[in-house]
């Protein structure tokens, strides 16, 4: 967590209060709640009114692809990229499998891109059937970033909500609520160096999604349960910080994302750069590495101190082929060999040469061992 | 230095304490929890099963604890294809297999210590309850969990790489010391039966695969006395479940001798006709030093009599000569061969008479 978080939220710690209550502790801690909203619209192009906290992002998108359905039927078709994080994903499959909706996976193309004739296509099929659109702002995997802009402007020329998940792109891209067009937009604070378990649906007025969670209705009658004051502060800085920095933050991970990316290239000849190789967020760099099992590189990797990651894990955490490589037209094979490397804020180039120093051997090992 | 050990950690008592022990005893262990079936269950049924989601949390849980990276390999093809296909193929053929005895053989210590080995591990440590000094494999200090059995089919050059940290431990020791080091496992039930066929019903996993074919049920003159549903629901030395209506003609219970899965037949006769004395094996396997005279002994299943001995080799294969009559021997199972405690050898049981 970012030092300035840390101290937003431990300040709230030590003081009680229900930001619902009308007593004068309660006041106090409203405001917190209420400092912290503005401070979050304000910095990402939203209206206070807009911002509904939730318990981070996986609610959030599950508030938008289900509340939006449900506040839209009889209409029945759901579009939904196909390189969704499985927080948008997966309630979209239940939608389809339980709640009567249709269910239309966006194709991509090689580079993990919606194409906006893809979107234009899809919903030229019955424009008055669509409930709601979900297509990311940015891939967690490959991160390849996705022309929100224009696929929002599309869905709003049949009158669609359109939902986008964010969670990725704030700190490392421009991201303005308002600018982009967006009827709802997905935060969450670990990604941005705030705390977890907290994060926040933008929800542009006059949406209003059925709610996943029925209670007291503090968040705008569309989500209850009592706010974690200490928690919308810590993240309300790690946003208010993350946006500040993301400029100059954005220019250093680049330049060293493509260093990482050159270097693995020249030590690894036949690696696979995956996603787009310029528009895609700076700190992410995903390769596949051919003839090898992700998970054994990721093994050797560790063990020599370099912490990467796979694509996805199921719940018995057996590696699974990642549904964006395959998404993107990758054989099974090339998504089990894939690796991703993600840079941050404390990331630097001896973490590159580290990483150099070791990938050669670890492929080569990685290659014995073979796709067993 | 220490050596690179991948520990195999199923979730249970047993491995959680022999991957702390190596680790203690300055190794640079990896916990690996190996992933056997395609689709896991999320929670285990009483004793059975096991690579249930909740096992591979429990032995992550106590990798945590030890301190150890641990990952999860997914082996549920091979398994598949070289244990619970084994198994089938096995009762098909009238042959009663161990598969606890092939995952060792062909999971464990081939599948796993190969790729081990490639990714830069010396060796594969596991929770079971054998002693293994120098390569030479030997029983269990605990008699009664004693799983030599179950090992006496690797080669020398699997038992080179095999770490057996438990060996001179009992079951009630491991335990106490699960619960001393803050292992939630500690009173994790022991594991029985087959952990692929999760309810225990064996004839209905196996009538499900092979379906069922009627077929005669035959006493030693030939006559037929009973009908069945398939051959490959019976085993050697089988007396329940025969379901034949006619008492035989001296009132005895009657037991299954023989099952000839080409005709479908299975034949039954008296607890006598059961008693054999001559066996013979193929596939040996010799894994430990020469018997000294007179300590030669053949154990014949898992938990089974031990049985005084000689043997002679007789082409690719052995003859086991037995000290005395033993009974419900079956074809497809191991007989290991120990110089008193310590194992020489095996090989597997073809016929017996």
């Amino acid at each position: 967590m970012l030092p300035e978080a840390i101290e937003a939220m431990t300040e709230q710690l030590g003081l009680v209060g229900n930001a619902s209550s009308l007593h004068a502790t309660g006041r106090r801690v409203r405001r917190v709640v209420e400092e912290s909203r503005e401070t979050i619209a304000d910095t990402l192009g939203a209206r206070p009114s807009e911002v509904v906290f939730t318990s981070g992002g996986t609610e959030a998108d599950n508030l938008a692809v289900k509340g939006l359905y449900w506040a839209r039927r009889p209409r029945k078709r759901v579009l939904v990229s196909s390189v969704e994080h499985h927080a948008t994903l997966d309630p979209a499959h239940w939608l389809a499998d339980s709640q009567g909706a249709r269910l239309e996976l966006l194709e991509v193309d090689e580079l993990g891109r919606v194409h906006p004739d893809t979107l234009r296509a899809a919903i030229a099929r019955d424009p008055d059937d669509v409930a709601m659109i979900s297509v990311m702002w940015a891939n967690n995997e490959v991160g390849t970033v996705q022309p929100v802009h224009v696929l929002a402007a599309i869905a709003h020329d049949s009158g669609i909500p359109f939902h986008t998940d964010a969670v990725q792109a704030i700190g490392q891209l421009p991201v303005s609520f308002a600018g982009s067009g967006a009827d709802a937009l997905t935060v969450t604070g670990h990604k941005v160096g705030g705390p977890m378990g907290v994060g926040a649906l933008l929800l542009a007025r006059g949406m209003t999604p059925v709610s996943v969670m029925h209670g007291g209705g503090q968040e705008r009658d569309v989500r209850s349960g009592t706010l974690d004051a200490p928690a919308i502060a810590g993240l309300a800085t790690a946003i208010r910080v993350a946006v500040k920095e993301q400029e100059s933050l954005s220019r250093r991970l680049t330049a060293l994302r493509d260093e990482l990316i050159q270097r693995v290239r020249q030590a690894v000849p036949d690696v696979l750069l995956n996603g787009d190789p310029t528009d895609r967020l700076p700190g992410n760099a995903h390769f596949s590495f051919p003839g090898c099992e992700g998970d054994a590189l990721l093994m050797l990797l560790d063990a020599k101190g370099v912490e990467c990651s796979t694509g996805s894990a199921c719940s018995a955490g057996v590696a699974q082929p990642s549904h964006v490589l395959l998404a993107m037209g990758a054989d099974s094979a090339a998504a089990r060999g894939s690796l991703r490397f993600s840079l941050g804020h404390t990331s630097t180039h001896d973490d590159v040469d580290r990483l150099i120093e070791v990938l050669p051997a670890a492929v080569e090992r990685a290659r014995r061992a073979g796709l067993s | 230095m220490g050596l690179r050990v991948l520990a195999a950690m199923s979730g249970g008592v047993d491995s959680a304490v022999a991957a702390a022990r190596i680790a203690e005893a300055g190794h640079d262990v990896t916990g690996v929890h190996l992933a056997l079936s395609a689709n896991p269950q999320s929670h285990r049924t009483g004793a059975r099963g096991c690579c249930t989601v909740e096992d591979s949390r429990d032995a992550r849980r106590a990798a945590d604890v030890i301190g150890i990276p641990f990952y999860i390999w997914d082996m549920a093809e091979r398994f598949q294809r070289d244990v619970v296909e084994d198994f089938v193929a096995e009762y098909a053929a009238g042959r009663t297999p161990n598969p606890c005895l092939r995952c060792n053989e062909k999971i464990k210590f081939s599948a796993v210590l190969d790729r081990a080995l490639a990714l830069g591990f010396d060796a594969v440590a596991t929770g079971h309850h054998a002693r293994l000094v120098d390569g030479v494999l030997s029983r269990s200090a605990d008699q009664g969990k004693d799983q030599s059995y179950v090992l006496g089919v690797l080669t020398r050059e699997q038992l080179g790489h095999a770490i057996f940290p438990l060996g001179d431990s009992t079951k009630a020791e491991v335990r106490e010391e699960a619960a001393r080091r803050g292992l939630t496992v500690a009173d994790k039930p022991d594991s029985h039966d087959i952990c692929f066929i999760a309810d225990g019903d064996t004839r209905g996993f196996l009538a499900k695969r092979l379906g069922s074919a009627e077929g005669p049920i035959v006493d030693q003159e030939g006559e037929v006395v009973g009908n069945h549903h398939g051959a490959h629901g019976f085993t050697i030395g089988q007396r329940k479940g025969l379901h034949i209506d006619r008492p035989a003609a001296d009132g005895r219970p009657r037991y299954v001798l023989s099952i000839e899965p080409v005709s479908n037949t299975v034949t039954v006769g008296p607890r006598s006709a059961l008693e054999v004395t001559s066996i013979t094996c193929g596939r040996p396997v010799w894994n430990g030093p020469t018997a000294s005279p007179g300590e030669l002994r053949v154990q014949l299943r898992a938990h089974g009599e031990v049985y005084g001995c000689h043997f002679e080799e007789v082409g690719d294969g052995l003859r086991i000569t037995l000290d005395r009559p033993a009974t419900g021997v079956a074809a497809g199972q191991a007989a290991v061969l120990y110089s008193g405690e310590t194992v020489i050898g095996s090989a597997t049981i073809a016929s017996a008479s």
